[in-house]
């Protein structure tokens, strides 16, 4: 007995003390830190890799923004700004960009960035062996997708270096929101020698070689990603916090507590559930604001009953009050929405169909009257299988939506709650879904970003919309290189795909978070996109300083 | 004895075949595939994606090439963490949950064995109703409710402690580690008084009370030894699970350790770190149940191999 005990507290303290030597290392994030060096973002899931090519997903995309910087980056506002390019120049045609690189471009090794290090990343990043997710994005330029799809080379990007320090790309068609993409991380410059030299192992802490402002320090797997301020940085002087450290937390209410116990400055999300309590007692650092996303429902129309039932699809459009569903059950101030592209685009009006403008009870009245237009009645009620992933909040909200069918149509749904894998399996195959969940977030700040979605025959297309009217719109908006003239196009594009209602938008999403009152530097921007080199604390009162956290 | 421990040993090894077989086709059979998500790739990049981890080769092959790699102990590169191996992930996780587990573990023996034994001692005393009613709740309330609470008085009223995240130091693991070990203390403590009262009612207990031994004596050398038993057999596996971390726990306290990489490999369809997690949790629970067997065979002398 006691031999067994002592065995097991020997084998524990061996356990416990073995680290100790690591956790000297590490600068322990005590409760009330309040260290102005060092700042502690909660970054969500944890990123899948720090190769700015192969990353997918937000959490990733916060890290590499900080690490990489692309020909062009963003103000704190989101507004296009010169990033690695000091400069650029737009052919009368808009079909060449030639840019010329910021002359105090370093890599974090020392070494200059130069032309060929954009033109061997544009290439990697297009090449189907590298296998990137985001491929796609580079699209708009000359060859790409005829190299994606393995009929050229990607030596034949329309990409060269012109000098050391020139890098003109040549596009296929002029593509209004281009200089937009050169700031997404599948167009970042990586550093060839020291990316070849790590066999695949490449986002490593002292591996890696980046050009932003910051580069990777260390990486925790599921507990943290750290970087150091880089100091040969084209702008290295203005940026104010050392070292940076995104938290993996998958949990939002952990990461709440992590905040309010001061560990975390700036959190990835609030829980749904806590909306209330955090607006009655943490008010002053609870920041919510707009977000370049939509959520809707997804109506399959190759199937039964939606097939050539638009009436049937309106009715259905008409009887969510979505005000009752953003007020009662979202609750975060969400947008109730009745267009696919969200608010606050620039340079274009969400197209929402005349109903949009009545009262939610002449609506109800329409909704009845497309009901018993498209063949169903009270006697004949629609029978109906609504999809959603695994989730609280869509469950929460297929609730609401199905009982307000039931409510004003007396349609009966059968709810299916489907794992994710599952779901998008089903939404894939498109066999057997009707009605469905769905959402989108832009990858860039256009149009085009959504309604690229709903073209026939395109990849993400689960509704199966087949409007050759919308099509045909969408590819001359691609040609069209004056902005007024493009615009009217996407528009009336959009216009045309919400009277035939392939989807029902429901709201638009909001950005919700807990910011330390201390940090400073940022604002909100409808991407979502905050740079860790612009932020800095600071303890004079907000309404004191020159640059105040204005909301949207 | 060396005979029954080669015996056991050489079982192991159909019954780890067996584990892994089931488990290869059970998460290829579940619909969608590791690299689905909402924005699909493009045909071509999908193709290749799937060449490159062998995806794309006929199930069978791909079972026979996996089962190549697990005999040289090589659980091949994560889908999900794609710069990882699930070697490294496992080699990183693995000290996180074996600390904590391993740590929950010592005090809930030493609590649970101490409770019930004082409460078989007192028998239908006021003492004994309140442990064991204290016990019950344990054993009932589920440890997502725990964690929250004891982080909310804790870490963020008190502030004494950090309310989760990692370093490796002793403030971090106090939190999780008394709520992991709760439920545990709490069966352990029910367990050992039972047996406790089985024990001290025995003919042997009462020769030696007879013999006039102080009652510490008769506890400590007689009646300890059989009384543990039925406690050993449950620590077996409940190690096993303790040391290969909790997904709730590792979830509200944000530890990394390897417990979620189970749950989150199964919905990520991340093929390679499920078996590697589920290999290696099945050589754990062997071996776990292989010493307790042992350490059953040394306190009951009844029992021959």
């Amino acid at each position: 007995m006691i031999r067994v005990l002592s065995l097991l507290l020997v084998l524990v303290l061996v356990i416990a003390c073995k680290p100790a030597s690591e956790s000297e290392q590490l600068p322990a994030a005590k409760d009330g830190d309040m260290s102005t060096d060092i700042l502690r973002r909660g970054n969500g899931e944890e990123p899948q890799t720090l190769d700015p090519h192969l990353a997918t997903g937000v959490p990733a995309a916060h890290i590499l923004r900080d690490l990489f910087e692309g020909l062009t980056t963003e103000s704190m506002a989101g507004e296009i700004i010169p990033g690695a390019a000091r400069r650029w120049n737009i052919s009368a045609d808009g079909l060449t960009y030639t840019f010329y690189l910021d002359p105090d471009g370093r890599w974090s090794n020392g070494e200059p960035v130069t032309a060929t290090d954009f033109v061997y990343s544009l290439r990697r990043s297009i090449d189907p062996q590298t296998a990137s997710a985001y491929a796609s994005m580079l699209t708009p330029i000359k060859n790409a997708s005829k190299i994606l799809n393995g009929e050229l080379l990607p030596v034949k990007l329309g990409v060269v270096a012109l000098d050391t320090s020139t890098v003109q790309i040549q596009l296929h068609s002029p593509t209004a929101y281009f200089l937009g993409i050169l700031n997404h991380s599948a167009t970042y410059p990586v550093h060839r020698a020291s990316l070849e030299a790590a066999e695949g192992s490449f986002s490593r802490p002292g591996v890696m070689v980046s050009n932003g402002a910051y580069q990777l320090n260390d990486w925790k797997v599921r507990s943290f990603v750290e970087l150091k301020r880089n100091p040969d940085y084209r702008e290295a002087e203005l940026v104010q916090i050392e070292t940076v450290r995104f938290y993996a937390l998958a949990d939002q209410s952990t990461e709440t507590q992590l905040f309010r116990s001061g560990i975390l400055d700036w959190t990835n999300d609030v829980p749904i559930g806590m909306y209330q309590w955090l607006q009655e007692n943490m008010a002053d650092q609870l920041v919510t604001s707009p977000w370049m996303g939509s959520y809707f429902l997804g109506f399959n129309l190759s199937r039964e009953p939606f097939r050539n039932n638009k009436s049937l699809r309106i009715a259905l459009a008409l009887a969510i009050d979505r005000d009752l569903l953003t007020e009662k059950v979202t609750r975060f101030g969400e947008q109730p929405a009745y267009t696919l592209v969200p608010q606050g685009l620039p340079n274009y009006t969400p197209q929402a169909p005349e109903w949009a403008s009545w009262t939610q009870a002449e609506r109800d009245l329409a909704a009845s009257e497309y009901y018993a237009r498209a063949g169903y009645s009270k006697d004949k009620p629609l029978r109906l299988e609504f999809r959603y992933n695994s989730s609280e909040n869509h469950k929460k909200i297929a609730l609401a939506v199905t009982s307000m069918w039931r409510q004003k149509l007396g349609v009966q749904t059968q709810l299916h709650n489907e794992e994710w894998k599952v779901f998008l399996q089903n939404r894939k195959q498109k066999a057997i879904t009707q009605v469905f969940r769905a959402g989108w977030i832009g990858d860039y700040n256009d149009p085009s970003s959504f309604l690229d979605l709903l073209a026939s025959g395109g990849g993400n297309n689960d509704y199966v919309y087949n409007n050759s009217h919308y099509d045909n719109l969408l590819s001359e908006a691609t040609r069209e290189r004056i902005p007024t003239r493009r615009r009217r196009l996407l528009q009336a594009a959009e216009a045309i795909m919400i009277a035939d209602q392939p989807i029902v938008p429901l709201f638009n999403y909001v950005t919700k978070r807990l910011v330390s009152k201390r940090l400073r530097g940022w604002r909100n921007n409808i991407m979502d996109h905050h740079y860790s080199r612009h932020m800095y604390f600071s303890d004079i009162p907000e309404t004191q300083q020159p640059v105040a956290n204005e909301k949207l | 004895m060396l005979k029954y421990a080669l015996n056991r040993l050489a079982w192991a090894i159909p019954t780890l075949l067996l584990l892994i077989t089931v488990a290869f086709f059970m998460i290829r059979v579940a619909p969608g595939g590791p690299f689905d998500s909402e924005k699909s790739l493009p045909p071509e990049i999908e193709q290749n994606i799937k060449a490159k981890y062998h995806l794309d080769e006929p199930v069978i092959q791909q079972y026979f090439r996996y089962l190549g790699q697990v005999l040289r102990f090589d659980f091949g590169p994560s889908f999900q963490y794609r710069d990882w191996t699930v070697n490294q992930l496992i080699a990183d996780g693995f000290p996180v949950s074996l600390s904590i587990g391993a740590l929950a573990m010592l005090l809930s023996f030493v609590l649970g064995i101490g409770i019930g034994t004082m409460a078989a001692l007192r028998q239908n005393t006021g003492l004994d109703h309140g442990l064991m009613g204290v016990a019950m709740l344990g054993i009932s309330i589920p440890n997502f409710v725990i964690a929250p609470l004891l982080i909310l008085a804790v870490a963020i009223n008190l502030g004494w402690l950090p309310s989760g995240g990692w370093e490796w130091n002793w403030r971090n693991m106090v939190l999780p580690v008394i709520t992991l070990a709760l439920p545990v203390t709490a069966y352990i403590a029910r367990l050992m008084r039972g047996s406790m009262i089985d024990v001290l009612n025995s003919d042997f207990i009462r020769t030696a009370r007879a013999k006039g031994l102080s009652e510490i004596t008769v506890i400590r050398r007689h009646a300890m030894k059989p009384a543990l038993l039925p406690v050993i057999s449950y620590m077996g596996p409940a190690a096993a699970g303790l040391i290969t971390g909790s997904v709730v726990i590792e979830r509200i306290f944000a530890i990394p350790g390897i417990g979620s990489y189970f749950v989150q490999g199964a919905m990520n369809r991340d093929y390679t770190l499920v078996m590697g997690v589920v290999i290696f949790y099945g050589v754990l629970i062997i071996a776990f149940n292989f010493i307790v067997d042992l350490i059953y065979a040394w306190l009951n002398p009844r029992i021959q191999y």
